[in-house]
């Protein structure tokens, strides 16, 4: 069975500077994968050219297809979904459009539409509390989970998220980690960046680490967490 | 000036206010979604009340011209852009966006030629074949220089509107042109007479408004370019295509810029130029607003119409420069108030 | 090197050849001559305003009929001179300006030139309603300029007069893009961050170069009205504007030879189509706008650089470095090392419901290098941006050098001596690494826009110069000076913007995220630099991620989280803490 995304030695330049360097990685139906690294490490980078936000060169097959003339949209409709590291939120509309808009791909289908609704709100409850509120009123952990709820609301196959611990606290981290552990049992597989190495790593089958754009270590998510070469790279090299 | 003639001064205020508002809407509501300050606003008003006037006098009007002489250029530039990207299957649809839609209710006009129609038809036909008008602009001027700033938007805009309106001297020629009103009828209200089709204009524009805010809320189209607007990203990593959105958007602008056309087209004088005072004016309205909240541009709007109309009372030849003169006090107090918005980064993280 | 002669001699002999023009040519082209130059004199402000400063007029030609009515009334109602009339047209035309600038040049980019469409017509009107103006008809009989007792009413004798003021401007104009103030003018479109972080205050530069395109314009109009000597409204609506507007685009916005080729070749155009159009149809001259703005759109989609971008290729590239003197700037004096130089008390920061500062309090003292360190979204930026003036408090102070900054605005800061560095390097990547060090001096000089027009500023200039390639050789960049910012890879860019910090003398340097995107070699590099700066008795704060950079080189660290203090100590005891190891492999066990 091929896999779900691969990615070959896949750069990412922004003008002169590249961000990227021929990263390859594989990613299998229903697998949780995490790419931690510190800031400025391309990890944002990488994502929004998966994205297709960004060019990029190598190759990258997205269910046994070339993703290199397809376009942001047309991704979307194919299942490859994007959390951003801003939320990228519509912060003048209420929490119901943005979810609705979510599903903006298959909107004639009424049907379908009241199904993903559903499944939002059961996921998240507290949007369904929040749905008639601006998003502008609501608060970080809120908005992650309005984020993540948009990108469920398009019924992924491969939902990329990019850093959703970011800013949150502690509870509602684990909240958030324990929703994404959560949604390999809707069939989504999952693509996770984030800072958060052991939270990232506790919930992900397999781990990179990404150090100035280029892949460092990798292997096992379970192995990667107690290797003291990833402490290291996080708190300094005397521990 | 004694009550009465203030009170008619104000009703005329009012019926020009309502037509500035239709327009300063489309003018907030292209700028949102696709960073351009569509300056041709006001030409395509213009365009629609002389093409009614044209149609109600037999003749053909240069706005066929004009569409078929937009459309090819548009449809060879999408041809040429698609072959260079090899997107082969895509072709015939650019010849139906392109090349057939905007051209089918030129064909109209042109086999309808001296036929006559009820006046609801004529209209119809008219705004017809303004619709298509900035939909086009915008393949032609802007879709180009899609990554390029706001400030050379707004010079390729102004250019825009200079080689239309010079083009619709030669399609509609040099003469100025009034539409048979709707109705000729005349109110009492309070002493102060209140011509009927003014009530139109009024209601005309806002039940326009109305529309436009039920279209913004209550459809998925329209909360699709609100989330545009918005937010760029957001909307294209939920699927939404920026550029698409746009074309509606100004779909959207060509509708209430014919609409507004329309309703001016019997009470004043049109000639091919008059087009950029009114979309001028509107402008004015919409920095009110500070080119985002909807309500504070209507507002706006109808206070440049009052204002309009009082100053021509005391200065038929200064009126244009008080009207623009009003902006000063606008963007001081704009100034005054944006102090601290610039200071205020979003900056969270 | 011959090239580079030919180059420098090429003023001279335009000049010899402007002068010979006249005798030669025959009087139809001296008054086309006269024409492109009164034209460039316009487009020529234009360049300035919008091809280096990022702003632009519709309201040009507006400017010109000021200056022309200006003159026009004064030398026929009132019977003065001519010299009289460019005085009041000057007057008149900077007075509109600065009035114009001051209400629209604080607001977002597009009000500017938007409400120059609207007052370019409102003074159109203005002309054509006020009898005393000659109303539509305008004002005749204007006399013709005398200079020291010769008339220059024939084209062959004004041809002088407006060629060399056009010359005059121009070597201003080149005088002042080459200074202090120019520099800041061509990191305009930087954004207003990184040129407030410099000192530069923007809506003052901003105004400066929007009156100085006003005052050509009046000056266009003021020559336009005697070589005429006749007047009326038309030619100051808005089509000539765009047709000014379309002069300095064409010729390339962003060189002052491209406002004379732009202007040459639209009165060319203008020329030809005058003599083609009528043949095609009956309204030639509404059809002359199309061309022209067909023109334009073609030009901005397919060439914005103008015709100059096409030739320059083709030029020898400016090697030789500017003038430096033999001392840089003078220097402050740095504060005792140890004494408390930044403290910051209970800073409290909410971003609509989210408090992203916490009541945080430190005390920094000088000759220290101080890490702020946290997981992401701690509130390290925004604790960053509080300390540096680009964000205010909710509440809490803020003091520097013992002075309160909570509420001074990010300018006043760095002029007291504090100097930062940005996550997203913020350089003006067309600039050369020099001239981007010297904005950083900025502060450390006083030369106005005025001795830089006239090159009275060559001493300082020369000081600072000095000031700035020191700096860059302290960094390790004096060999690439002349160099372009835009082609550095990342590393040495993160340098460069250190070597623009230090251009400005500072006392405390503010360092975001400095090795971000770093290698590890060009990491050891950088700590090494920052250490030799830190010997020279500048302090550093930093804000950074990597704990291996932090862990080495701070003498002290304060850890953020959650918008809260965690701790501060030294790099050993915040190694040691448990609770930071937990803030950083994630809180959830």
């Amino acid at each position: 069975m091929s896999a779900l995304l691969e990615i070959r030695d896949l750069s990412v330049s922004y003008g002169k500077v590249e961000a990227v360097r021929n990263v390859s990685l594989e990613i299998d139906e229903g697998q949780i994968v995490t790419i931690i690294g510190a800031n400025g490490a391309g990890k944002t980078t990488m994502l929004a050219a998966l994205m297709g936000l960004l060019p990029s060169q190598g190759r990258v097959s997205y269910q046994g297809r070339t993703l290199d003339d397809v376009d942001v949209e047309d991704r979307v409709a194919a299942g490859l979904c994007l959390v951003p590291e801003r939320r990228e939120l519509f912060a003048d509309m209420s929490v119901e459009d943005n979810i609705l808009l979510g599903g903006y791909t298959y909107r004639h289908n009424k049907a379908l539409m009241r199904e993903s609704f559903e499944i939002v709100y059961d996921r998240f409850p507290r949007l369904r509390e929040r749905r008639r509120q601006v998003v502008g009123t609501l608060s970080g952990g809120e908005r992650q989970m309005l984020a993540i709820g948009r990108a469920l609301m398009a019924r992924p196959r491969l939902l990329m998220l990019d850093e959703p611990s970011l800013g949150l606290a502690p509870l509602i981290v684990r909240e958030i980690f324990r929703i994404i552990a959560s949604l390999r049992d809707l069939g989504v597989s999952i693509l996770l960046v984030e800072q958060n190495a052991r939270a990232a790593l506790e919930t992900a089958d397999v781990g990179y680490v990404l150090e100035t754009g280029e892949f460092s270590l990798s292997g096992k998510a379970s192995d990667l967490l107690h290797d003291p070469r990833v402490a290291e790279t996080y708190l300094g090299g005397h521990t | 000036m004694d009550f009465q003639i203030a009170a008619f001064l104000a009703v005329d205020g009012i019926a020009n206010g309502a037509i500035y508002v239709l327009i300063a809407l489309g003018t907030v509501l292209i700028f949102s979604v696709t960073r351009v300050l569509f300056v041709p606003f006001g030409d395509i008003a213009a365009f629609s009340a002389l093409t009614l006037a044209m149609i109600q006098l037999g003749r053909l009007p240069g706005t066929v011209l004009l569409l078929v002489l937009l459309a090819s250029i548009a449809l060879a530039l999408e041809l040429v852009s698609l072959a260079r990207h090899r997107k082969w299957r895509a072709m015939p649809w650019a010849v139906l966006y392109y090349g057939i839609l905007p051209t089918l209710p030129a064909l109209a006009a042109w086999l309808l030629l001296g036929a006559t129609l009820a006046v609801g038809w004529q209209m119809l036909l008219a705004l017809a074949l303004v619709l298509p008008i900035a939909p086009l602009l915008d393949r032609i001027a802007f879709r180009p220089l899609a990554d390029a700033s706001v400030l050379v938007l707004l010079i390729v805009s102004v250019a825009v509107h200079f080689a239309i309106s010079g083009l619709a001297l030669l399609f509609f020629g040099p003469e100025g042109f009034r539409t048979e009103p709707l109705t000729r009828a005349m109110f009492d209200i309070g002493g102060i007479p209140v011509g009927a089709q003014t009530v139109l204009m009024v209601a005309a524009a806002a039940a326009f408004s109305g529309l436009l805010y039920l279209y913004f809320e209550t459809t998925i189209s329209g909360k699709a370019l609100r989330a545009t607007a918005s937010n760029r990203v957001g909307a294209r990593i939920v699927g939404i295509r920026p550029g698409r959105t746009g074309t509606f958007a100004y779909l959207l602008a060509s509708l209430l810029g014919g609409v507004s056309g329309l309703l001016i087209g019997p009470v004043t004088t049109l000639y091919y130029d008059s087009g950029f005072l009114i979309g001028l004016k509107a402008f004015v309205g919409a920095v009110m607003g500070g080119l985002t909240s909807y309500p504070l541009t209507a507002l706006g709007a109808v206070v440049i119409g009052l204002l309009e109309s009082y100053a021509s009372f005391f200065s038929s030849q200064l009126k244009e420069t008080l009207v623009f003169a009003s902006l000063i006090p606008i963007l001081i107090w704009r100034s005054v108030s944006s102090l601290q918005v610039e200071e205020e980064e979003e900056d969270i993280s | 090197m011959r090239s580079q002669r030919l180059l420098r001699a090429f003023p001279f002999l335009a000049a010899v050849l402007l002068a010979l023009a006249p005798l030669v040519l025959s009087p139809f082209t001296v008054t086309l001559m006269n024409y492109i130059g009164i034209g460039a004199i316009v487009a020529l402000g234009l360049v300035l305003l919008t091809g280096f400063g990022g702003l632009t007029s519709f309201g040009q030609a507006a400017f010109v009929g000021i200056g022309a009515y200006a003159t026009a009334y004064v030398t026929t109602a009132l019977g003065l001179p001519a010299i009289a009339g460019l005085v009041l047209s000057l007057a008149a035309t900077g007075a509109v300006a600065l009035f114009l600038g001051a209400i629209t040049l604080r607001l977002g980019g597009h009000f500017l030139p938007l409400s120059t469409i609207a007052w370019g017509i409102a003074i159109y009107f203005l002309f054509a309603n006020i009898p005393g103006l000659g109303a539509y008809d305008g004002v005749s009989g204007i006399p013709p300029i005398v200079l020291a007792g010769v008339s220059l009413q024939a084209d062959g004798a004004i041809y002088y007069l407006i060629w060399a003021l056009l010359a005059a401007g121009m070597w201003g104009i080149a005088n002042l893009l080459d200074s202090r103030e120019g520099r800041a003018i061509r990191s305009l479109r930087g954004g207003a961050t990184m040129l407030a972080s410099l000192g530069v205050d923007l809506f003052r530069v901003r105004l400066a170069i929007f009156l100085i395109a006003a005052l050509l314009a009046g000056l266009a109009g003021w020559l336009y009205a005697h070589m005429l000597r006749f007047i009326s409204p038309s030619p100051f609506e808005m089509r000539p504007s765009i047709e000014f507007l379309f002069m300095a685009m064409a010729g390339g916005a962003t060189s002052i030879y491209g406002a004379v080729i732009g202007s040459a070749l639209v009165i060319l155009l203008k020329n030809t189509i005058q003599d083609i159009l009528p043949h095609l149809s009956s309204n030639a001259t509404q059809l002359e706008i199309v061309v022209f703005a067909v023109l334009l759109i073609l030009l901005l989609q397919y060439a914005r650089g103008g015709v100059i971008s096409l030739v320059r290729r083709f030029l020898p590239v400016k090697l030789s470095l500017p003038m430096a003197a033999a001392d840089g700037l003078p220097t402050r004096t740095m504060p005792q090392p140890g004494i408390a130089l930044l403290r910051l008390d209970t800073i409290v920061r909410r971003f609509g419901g989210l408090v992203a500062v916490n009541r945080v309090s430190f005390e920094m003292k000088s000759g220290e290098i101080m890490g702020l360190i946290g997981p992401n979204g701690a509130g390290k930026s925004t604790l960053f941006n509080l300390v540096t003036g680009a964000l205010k408090s909710n509440s809490g102070q803020i003091t520097f050098l013992g002075r309160d900054i909570s509420r001074a605005p990010q300018r006043a800061i760095a002029k007291l001596g504090m100097a930062r560095t940005f996550q997203h390097v913020k350089l003006r990547p067309a600039m050369t690494l020099i001239d981007n060090t010297l904005i950083g001096a900025y502060p450390r000089t006083t030369s106005g826009f005025l001795r830089c027009l006239l090159r009275l500023d060559r001493a300082e200039d020369a000081r600072a110069t000095r000031s700035a390639l020191d700096a860059l050789t302290f960094v390790g960049l004096g060999d690439k000076a002349m160099e372009l910012a835009g082609n550095l890879p990342l590393g040495n860019q993160r340098v460069l913007e250190i070597a623009r910090a230090l251009a400005a003398d500072p006392i405390l340097i503010v360092l975001d995220e400095p090795a971000a995107g770093l290698r590890k070699a060009e990491k050891l590099a950088l700590a090494a630099q920052l250490r030799a700066i830190q010997a020279r008795g500048v302090s550093i704060l930093l804000v950074e991620h990597d704990m291996d950079f932090v862990m080495g080189l701070c003498d002290r660290i304060v850890v953020l989280e959650f918008g809260s203090m965690l701790m501060e100590g030294s790099p050993a005891e915040v190694r040691a803490s448990a609770r930071v190891q937990e803030a950083y492999l994630g809180g959830v066990a």
